[in-house]
């Protein structure tokens, strides 16, 4: 096993560990803060494979993510909550975990080998990425080849937040006693 | 919600500038150096966050109220469209109405720094404005309100 791939697995095991105690454990203000590890964790992976636009963007959006959580977390009196740990419960997650397991050695064994991807950007892109004046492929390919995904994903964002608004809105709401 | 500490205060009112600097860096910079739009404007929003945590969001709304926020989204997103359409210029939507060598460093890439400088407004402007929504504004009113003071309007 190659070094790279050895640190990959280590830094995906760790995030596994927080993933699991944020959903395990008792106190919101904890689960955030795993959270939080678990979101540098996916930075820290999307670095080693070789991401660093997305690794920079994961971290900003993770930095921003989590003040805001805790913003909101400690704003709240009682940062507990209540489990619900009786048989048909646990019978239910059992059988969600069992029939994840299943549809991952499913997929494994269509999935292609690490680091052996299915496609492959042609070296017409390369080409393409130096007239179009751009030294960072991933701006090239994001802003000239496939603008209209991102005017997509712009109009998604947009869509996003105005409902943010309306939802959230304190004026012209009609108050409930 | 109140500020904190003159500590903090002072320290955010030194680096703020720099966050802000450093953001619009990234954007800037996006189409030559990791980073892009996206990156850089949830810095700046960051930037803001900070400034909103440390003076209390009294403050802030003297300041830069809740709308300034929704016009430099709006702004962003009518901007992107624009650059896209400009394109019509000399060919099609989203053609380049610029060369792609200005004879400046920074500018190459045709209109790639101004999507990015667009995306880059809208993202931290919407970001900002829903941290506005989620967490600061709402606490103050709910506080408010609690108290029986506040006449909303």
């Amino acid at each position: 096993m190659s070094e790279t791939l050895t640190l990959l697995y280590g830094v995906i095991a760790f995030m596994l560990i927080a993933a699991i105690v944020a959903v395990e454990t008792r106190d919101l203000l904890s689960s955030v803060l795993c959270l939080g590890a678990l979101g540098f964790g996916l930075a820290l992976v999307d670095l080693i494979v070789g991401a660093p636009d997305l690794a920079l963007t994961q971290v900003v959006v993770e930095i921003f993510a989590v003040v805001l959580l805790i913003r909101t977390v400690v704003a709240r009196e009682d940062t507990t909550k209540e489990f619900i740990r009786d048989t048909p419960h646990v019978a239910a997650m059992g059988a969600v975990i069992m029939a994840i397991l299943l549809g991952a050695y499913l997929c494994f064994q269509q999935l292609t080998p690490f680091g052996d991807p299915p496609m492959i950007m042609g070296a017409s892109y390369m080409r393409a990425a130096q007239q179009a004046g751009a030294t960072n492929l991933v701006t090239a390919v994001l802003l000239d080849f496939r603008a209209y995904d991102t005017l997509g994903e712009a109009t998604v964002i947009f869509a996003a937040i105005m409902g943010c608004y309306a939802l959230l809105r304190t004026r012209g709401k009609k108050e409930q006693s | 919600m109140r500020g904190m500490t003159p500590i903090v205060k002072t320290i955010t009112a030194l680096l703020i500038g720099f966050i802000m600097l450093f953001g619009f860096y990234v954007i800037l910079t996006g189409h030559l150096s990791p980073g892009g739009g996206f990156a850089g404007g949830v810095i700046c929003a960051a930037g803001l966050l900070l400034v909103v945590l440390a003076f209390g969001a009294d403050t802030v709304k003297e300041r830069m109220g809740h709308n300034m926020a929704v016009l430099w989204e709006g702004l962003g997103a009518i901007g992107f469209l624009a650059v896209a359409l400009l394109g019509f210029i000399t060919g099609t939507f989203f053609a380049h109405f610029v060369p792609h060598n200005l004879g400046v460093r920074l500018f190459t890439g045709g209109s790639m720094p101004y999507l990015n400088l667009a995306i880059g407004l809208k993202v931290g402007a919407g970001l900002f404005g829903a941290f506005l929504m989620l967490a600061a504004f709402r606490e103050a009113e709910r506080g408010g309100r609690d108290k029986g003071e506040g006449d909303r309007s």
